[in-house]
This record gives C-alpha cells, structure tokens and sequence, in this order.
C-alpha cells in the first residue's frame, strides 16, 4: 500500500512548524500505524533527513505514550484504540492522511509530533495519591472492598494518561482524566483519607494549567482508548460538591 | 497541628472558585430559565383564548403590577446575566485553551453539533432577547407605544419580517435546550444508567416543546391576519358582484 502523509513538522518549541507532504510505498497493511511512521523515518535517514519525532514506548497500547492526530480524530478513525495499535488496514490504499500533535496550551509541542504532557504529572502530583502505611506487605484481605467498588476502580483505573480526551475535547479539557483518577482513588477504602483535599487540588492544579472547561460534548468519552465514561466526569463533580460544602 | 493545617488548606481551596463550581452556576441558572420558559409559555397560550384577549391583558397587567413579579424579575435578571456572564468567561478560557487549531478535526464523529456550538446558538438567543424585551416589554412598560398587551402582540406579529425573525431565533432555542438541558444533569454530577438516558429524550422533548408552543403565536397571529384580509376581500368580493347583478336589473 502507498499513502500521502501530511506530517505537521515543527522543529521545536520555539519556532513556527507547518506541514509536511512526505510519499510512502511498500506499506503492509498489517503493520501499525507507528510501524509506517518508523518506515517513513528509515526512507528519511537513508535520504540524510530529519526523521519525524513521534512518541511512543510499550506499543502494545497500555502505556499511554503515543498519541497522535490522525485524520481529524485522536488516536485515528476508530474508537477504544491507540495509535500503536491502530492498523494500516482501516486505511484506503493511497489515501492522504494528515498527522498532526495534540492541540492544546497546556501541551505545549516540543518537536514535530511530540508534546510535553507534564501537566498531567503535575495534576497526578497534587492529589493522586493514597497513603499507605510502609513496612511489612499488609494482609490481603485485611481491606474489604464491594465488589461494585472494585470494578468501577478498576475501569476509571485503566485510564493510561495518553491526554486523547484533551486532544478531542473542542476546549481542550483534562477533566476525563482528573475524574478518571479521582474515581478510581475515591471509591477505593484506601484512597478515603485524601478524599476531599485530593479532588480540590487535582481541579484547582487542571485549571492552573491552562486546560479549558468541560461542556459536555461527550467528545473525550468517544475517543478515550481505555473507554472511561463521563460517570466518571459526573463521579467527580459530586465528590466536588461534597467536597466543597463540607469544607 | 497537622491536622488544622489540613483543615486550613480544604476551607481555603473551598473558597475558591473553580471550572467544576462555574460549570454548576451556569447549570443552575440554565435550569432556573428552563423554569421560567415553562411559565412565559403558560401565559402566552392565555393569546389563544377567544376573548379579545382580556385574559391576556389581566395577566400580563398582573405581571406589570405585582410586586411579587418584581421580586421575581431581580432573580431572573440576575440569573439571566450569570448565565451569559459566565458563558462569556468559560468561552473566552475555552478558546485560550487551544490557541492553534487542527488543520483537519472531524468533531462531528463524535460530539453533536448542538454540544459544540452552545456559544452560537446562546450568542443567537441573547440578540433575539434583546429585540423580544424591546417589542414586547420596554415598548409596553415604559414606552406606552400599544394599548394593550395583546395589541403590541398583535401589531408585531403582523410584519412578516418580525414572524421570521422570531422563528428563526426559537428554532435556535430549541438547538440551545437540545444539549442544555441534558448537560445541566451532568454538570450538576447527577448522572445515573437508567434515568441520563431519560434524561436525554426529554430534554430533546422539551426543546420541541418550548419551541413548537412559542413558535405557535407568532405564526397564529400572522395566518389569522391573513385570513382575517381573505376574508375581508371575500366579503368585498361578494359585495362587488352583488352591486353589479344590481346594475345589472335596474338596467
């Protein structure tokens, strides 16, 4: 298979990027949609120019490293994927694909594809965390959790911070991932003690970091590789409420 | 000591204002003018009663006059100005959010249009609001241009340009309740399997609603004005033909 790519080539941080149109032949259409990326940069190094920077790590779609543009939708055309496993296949042989890095003010670009994501680290860092008491392993069965409980943690927990909800939310929002974990730490016995103080500072760090306001579009809940819900949006606003009328 | 230092930390992050609390102001006065649609509407049907329109007018001299609505009014100005107020901030924060747009974004596969352009179809209500208050509320209260209420209704209703007009701005109405109310739920965290989806269908009913029943005067006042003229000139019409058969046997 042959494509056009349209590549949003920024050389860093500082400078203007635009696009640029790069042709790529002999794709399979088994490979993933970085595995052309990578054939597209081999053709590049081999010609003596820069390779096009894109994140990625696990590509098994579990780190949340990758994260691209593809086509007007995160992570590409289709839903509860990320680019790593995105498949050639889904694409028509010669079509024009347009890659471009997430969008957003508090994701500045650092080069080419890649953005720097640490607004997410700051916002995990102000509130995304339990206490727990160190020393010997605690028994197993020492905490009990509903079942319920365990299960709603456990599909907010799967969240992998890949910033997809920003990227598709029309005011770039981060508020699917801040719900994501402050669901998942809330409705957790352990996570009880930093209940309030944890989602009070995880919304007043997401608002510090220049991340817009949800209008719930629903746009992050489609794209999210990891299928969080906006129950978990709705989670939060509650324990928000509770949060700020219990001071 | 760690623990009033903890205390002191949660009352002051309490105090602040936030993305989450501004989302439950504009849910709450949304919600709170869903209400007051409900009872504009109720008494803007009183225009269909058959009476030349003195139940119309006791009512709306009772809106003029009551201290009770004048209380009312505070709120809902106020409610009203939160509204769009806070929608202008949240916009304004929303598009400093994203300063360099997609070259392509197909925002359609997964959002609606509705919930995408909330800011268009308010901005669109919020010019409609201010020539409704002009036509109906300043020209009657302060300005004294109509006898009464039912004859201002009667009067604008007549210009065809003001019947497309005001269908054109409910229809925006109606787009802005579509997502609105539904969004209202969600902003407020109250969200649940069985009732959001519920809560979704009728909301869209309650658009329909809003704007079918608001649409229904203008376009009645319009076609009767026009009936009201075909019949005028059936009447003129006979009146001809009778006058000439009547010429037509004194000849």
């Amino acid at each position: 298979m042959k494509f056009t790519l349209k590549v949003w080539r920024q050389k860093n941080a500082q400078e203007q990027g635009s696009f640029v149109t790069y042709e790529v032949f002999g794709i399979s259409e088994d490979m993933s949609f970085l595995e052309m990326l990578d054939v597209l940069n081999e053709d590049l190094t081999l010609k003596g120019e820069e390779p096009v920077a894109f994140a990625h790590d696990c590509r098994e779609g579990i780190c949340g490293t990758c994260g691209l543009f593809i086509n007007g939708r995160a992570h590409g055309p289709l839903t509860g994927t990320t680019t790593c496993q995105l498949h050639i296949r889904h694409f028509k042989d010669g079509e024009t694909i347009t890659i471009e890095p997430w969008r957003a003010k508090a994701f500045p670009v650092i080069k080419d594809l890649v953005v720097d994501r640490s607004a997410f680290d700051r916002i995990l860092q102000a509130g995304g965390f339990v206490s727990v008491n160190v020393g010997s392993a605690p028994e197993a069965n020492g905490i009990l959790v509903p079942k319920k409980n365990a299960d709603e943690a456990f599909d907010t927990a799967a969240c992998i911070g890949c910033g997809a909800c920003v990227a598709a939310c029309k005011n770039a929002s981060a508020i699917l991932f801040v719900s994501a974990k402050v669901s998942h730490l809330s409705l957790l016995p352990q996570g009880k003690p930093e209940r309030r103080t944890r989602v009070l500072n995880m919304v007043k760090t997401m608002d510090e970091e220049g991340f817009g306001n949800c209008t719930n579009t629903g746009a992050c809940e489609v794209e999210c590789p990891k299928g969080i819900t906006l129950a978990s949006i709705a989670r939060l606003r509650r324990e928000y409420c509770k949060a700020k009328i219990k001071g | 000591m760690q623990n009033a230092e903890k205390k002191c930390a949660v009352k002051k992050c309490a105090m602040e204002k936030s993305s989450v609390t501004e989302k439950v102001f504009m849910s709450l006065t949304g919600l709170f003018l869903c209400l007051f649609l409900v009872v504009h509407l109720g008494g803007n049907l009183l225009l269909f009663k058959q009476d030349g329109g003195a139940a119309f007018n006791a009512y709306s001299h009772f809106m003029e006059t009551s201290w009770i609505i004048r209380v009312i009014e505070i709120f809902l100005l106020l409610f009203f100005l939160t509204h769009i107020f806070m929608a202008i901030k949240l916009t304004i924060k929303n598009k400093q959010a994203r300063p360099v747009s997609y070259a392509v974004n197909k925002a359609s596969e997964n959002s609606s249009w509705f919930s995408r352009n909330m800011e268009i179809t308010g901005g669109v209500i919020f010019i409609f609001l201010c020539v409704h208050l002009y036509n109906f509320m300043f020209s009657q209260r302060f300005f004294h241009h109509y006898p009464s209420m039912y004859a201002a209704v009667r009067t604008v209703f007549q210009n065809p340009w003001y019947v497309l007009f005001y269908v054109i701005c409910l229809s925006w109405v109606g787009f802005h309740l579509i997502h609105g109310v539904q969004s209202s739920f969600q902003s407020l965290g109250l969200r649940h399997p069985i009732f959001t989806p519920w809560i979704k269908k009728l909301g869209v009913l309650f658009a329909a609603l809003i704007f079918l029943g608001f649409l229904s005067l203008p376009v009645y006042f319009f076609f009767s004005r026009t009936s009201r003229r075909n019949v005028q000139s059936a009447i003129s019409h006979q009146l001809k033909i009778e006058n000439g058969f009547k010429r037509g046997a004194s000849q």
